[in-house]
């Protein structure tokens, strides 16, 4: 039996960065506004408080803020020959199941993607010729210019509280910036973040190999700071409790404490939490949506809830998941090479190596989500020239900490026993000794990386999981290796006493352990209907009231961290919609 | 390591068979009269809201094992890992709380994960027990009454995978789930029963759940940060 409710101008589903920066945005129009969240309220005063928010096993290692795999899941395989089978606890990656989703527990690293990523087959092509990219690689341009999107990661990057050190404002290169960025309009909101030791010594090296270290542009606050809608930040305490927990000191820019309440003080805006979103629904012609059903988690019950438009604002895969069950767009078919909902799931990939430095203290437990410092030399640098080492996209490379407690990280150089008392003595020397180079390299779109709804597992709810095929190709092995290079001579060049050097991974992709919650793709954003599920605007190629905003829509993956552009494209849309559709409900894009 | 044949364990079982022969008998009456000491022996225990007497046996042999007393720290024991375990075992995670376990299960490739239609606590008994049926086998005892060369090699067999169990789950993913509760013990808060006097914190120097470090950043620079370890019970 559902109960079916009054219909409501808006509907978001989810309610994290994107759907949080939407209904900011669209309850100032005005418009009657229900948030359907899946995830239990939470707040900073109450749940992110000293002493129990400093709790790694709670946090860390039995995902407290993450999607709970019991209740939904998706299925994993390598390649369509193999079995799905269904990724049975969270690993991986960790999207986030509470009121400000994965934005609670994110470290807050904010990139600005440029025309590298969105005219990635054009610039490929052109430079390099049609050859250069392999047959199977699926990329394609997103159909947005960087110029169009600067104003919102301005907007998004004076949200968050960002701070960092601009490399190019208005053309001009600035000393201590990223000199590879795309020209921005004015300085970040926020000075960087005090360096630690090991940012410090990686920055050194850098420097000394002639690249061009920078401060990692983060939504940490480097000190108190009040945004443009007037949410209070504190300064950051660089406690070393960022990735995987909520902020005490509300110093990580996050939807929970800035966009969210903004909605939550109007008339016109409601929150529903518990609330689990199984369908979206269509007009009988399939041109519109006409709303939603969910399911309240807390008794069972079941609701219809009628919407003039629908947002789908949910993690990245759980808006391809709605799309699939909804039957909203043609399936991707991999074989065919026809349909687009399930296309282009994208990951990223990555090198490590430990530097052991006897008699140096680093103090890993002092640092904030985004203290390391990075080289940008063979990502957004276009001069470091691919063809001699024939992949296509590029990487990173940071010195620094990522969660540096004591479960999950305690380096030992390579050979050390795994117990015992050597293997304590190892412990105790290094602990407090040793720093990490790492890269995180991009992804290229692949025609057998997609989803689809998997035929056998079913989640709590009786739909079907959704099923991921994926694996890195010949191209991330390539450039892995190459990363894994750079990374070694910057280590090598720093002489620590012991070194675990970086290798490439050429395994195939698995779900443990955790490697970034940074999944790509699946609706993405285009230039037509063919060749994908939504307009610039993140509209639906197929039913034009239904946008569908997040990192799903992103054709491939770069090697920064999605959250810039995913907070961009969500105010993009939010004026697409409060500007044009509203005045002119219809597609605003001609297919 | 235990040196003598007859355990705690065995006067515990003693004691419970005898139970049923009643108080009259006066043997009975005899056997009871350790008990005093038993509980003096296992004065660290906390006692065991899981572990059966052969898993307690088990896990304590295992997590001294692993963590000797020297001048790094107190063994396994007197940091609370066997606790820490029990509890853990006895919990929520324990009894497979967001675990997903529906069928049909298949082994999978290792890029798959977790596939075993057992929950941690179900892994563990089945892991152990095929663990002191392994021991039995190569030494003729279980693995806490073994001698501590053969303990060693009972656990690289487990973590290289050398020792298979016949029909008992994959030993890849039992000594995966070991290895990992006994570091949670070592390094989790007090509050779950391990890491005792945050002895596993100030083995690395870890000073736990300091508020502000605010402007520690530059103060301790490249200079070692004298902290005695704060707990969240401390701050409550």
């Amino acid at each position: 039996m559902t109960t079916k409710l009054r219909e409501v101008d808006v509907v978001i589903v989810g309610l994290g960065w994107t759907g949080g920066i939407l209904a900011k945005e669209l309850t100032e129009t005005g418009l009657k506004v229900v948030a359907l969240e899946r995830g239990s309220p939470r707040s900073s005063e109450n749940d992110y408080s000293l002493p129990n928010i400093r709790d790694e096993l709670r946090y860390v290692v039995r995902h407290d803020l993450m999607q709970n795999t019991a209740r939904d899941t998706i299925t994993v395989r390598n390649n369509p020959q193999q079995d799905s089978l269904p990724m049975r606890r969270l690993g991986s990656f960790l999207p986030g199941e509470v009121v400000g989703g994965s934005g609670v527990h994110w470290s807050g690293h904010t990139w600005r993607w440029t025309d590298m990523e969105f005219k990635v087959r054009s610039n490929y092509e052109e430079r390099y010729g049609k050859k250069f990219i392999p047959d199977d690689m699926t990329i394609q341009d997103w159909g947005i210019s960087y110029a169009e999107l600067e104003p919102y990661y301005d907007k998004f990057e004076y949200t968050a509280a960002v701070s960092g050190k601009a490399g190019n404002i208005g053309g001009q290169i600035k000393d201590g910036g990223n000199p590879f960025e795309a020209p921005r309009t004015r300085e970040y909101p926020l000075p960087p973040l005090t360096p630690i030791l090991a940012s410090e010594m990686f920055t050194g090296a850098a420097r000394n190999a002639g690249y061009h270290p920078f401060p990692r542009p983060s939504a940490n606050a480097s000190q108190p700071y009040t945004n443009p809608d007037g949410s209070k930040f504190g300064g950051c305490q660089y406690c070393g409790y960022c990735q995987r927990f909520g902020c005490e000191a509300n110093a990580k820019g996050s939807p929970h404490m800035t966009v969210i309440p903004i909605a939550m003080a109007r008339p016109n805006f409601e929150l529903r939490t518990n609330c689990w979103v199984t369908r979206v629904l269509k007009d009988s012609d399939g041109k519109r949506v006409t709303g939603v059903t969910y399911t309240n988690v807390l008794n069972g019950e079941e609701f219809e809830q009628p919407a003039t438009i629908v947002l789908l604002c949910a993690y990245a895969i759980n808006n391809v998941h709605l799309m699939l069950l909804s039957g909203i767009g043609a399936p991707y078919d991999p074989i065919a090479q026809q349909g687009v909902i399930g296309k282009n799931y994208c990951y990223q990939t990555g090198a490590s190596a430990t530097l052991f430095f006897e008699g140096k203290f680093f103090n890993p437990f002092m640092n904030a989500g985004g203290s390391n410092a990075t080289i940008d030399d063979f990502n957004s640098n276009w001069a470091f020239d691919r063809a001699p080492n024939d992949f296509v996209g590029g990487y990173v490379v940071a010195g620094g900490f990522n969660t540096p407690l004591p479960i999950g990280y305690r380096p030992v150089p390579s050979g050390t026993p795994q117990w015992g008392s050597e293997w304590k003595r190892a412990t105790a020397k290094w602990y407090q000794t040793a720093m990490v180079i790492n890269a995180s390299g991009s992804v290229m779109a692949n025609r057998y990386n997609c989803y689809d709804l998997d035929p056998t597992y079913r989640n709590a709810f009786g739909q079907p999981l959704m099923r991921m095929t994926f694996d890195y190709k010949a191209n991330e092995h390539r450039m892995g290796g190459h990363a894994a290079q750079t990374i070694n001579t910057i280590a090598k060049s720093m002489n620590p006493t012991r070194l675990n050097a970086a290798s490439a991974r050429t395994d195939p992709w698995t779900v443990v352990p955790y490697q970034s919650t940074h999944n790509t793709g699946g609706t993405i954003m285009g230039t037509n209907p063919r060749d994908s599920a939504v307009n610039k605007y993140l509209q639906s190629w197929d039913c034009h009231n239904l946008f569908v905003v997040g990192a799903n829509v992103f054709p491939h993956n770069s090697a920064y961290n999605p959250t810039g552009p995913v907070g961009a494209l969500a105010y993009w849309t939010a004026d697409a919609i409060k500007n044009r559709y509203l005045k002119n409900p219809g597609p605003l894009v001609q297919a | 390591m235990k040196k003598q044949e007859f355990d705690r364990r065995d006067f515990l079982k003693t004691a419970v068979v005898g139970g049923t022969a009643a108080i009259a008998t006066p043997e009975v009456a005899q056997a009871e009269q350790p008990a005093p000491a038993a509980p003096a022996e296992a004065a660290a225990p906390a006692g065991y809201a899981f572990l059966n007497l052969d898993e307690a046996a088990f896990v304590e042999a295992l997590v001294d094992h692993m963590i000797p007393a020297d001048e790094i720290s107190p063994k396994g024991t007197d940091l609370g890992v066997n606790i820490y375990i029990d509890r853990a075992l006895a919990g929520a995670w324990g009894k497979g709380e967001r675990l997903y376990m529906q069928g049909p299960w298949k082994l999978g490739s290792p890029s798959q994960g977790y596939q075993l239609p057992l929950t941690p606590a179900q892994l563990y008994c089945a892991g152990i027990a095929a663990t002191n049926a392994h021991c039995r086998t190569a030494y003729g005892k279980p693995f806490d009454r073994i001698a501590d060369a053969q303990r060693q090699e009972v656990l690289i067999g487990l973590s290289t995978g050398k020792i298979t169990f016949d029909n008992g789950p994959p030993v890849r993913v039992f000594w995966t789930t070991l290895y990992q509760t006994v570091i949670e013990g070592m390094y989790s808060d007090p509050i779950y029963g391990g890491n005792r006097n945050k002895a596993g914190w100030a083995i690395i120097g870890f000073p736990g759940i300091i508020a502000v470090h605010r402007d520690h950043v530059a103060q301790y620079r490249g200079k070692p940060f004298p902290s005695k370890p704060v707990g969240i019970a401390d701050m409550s």
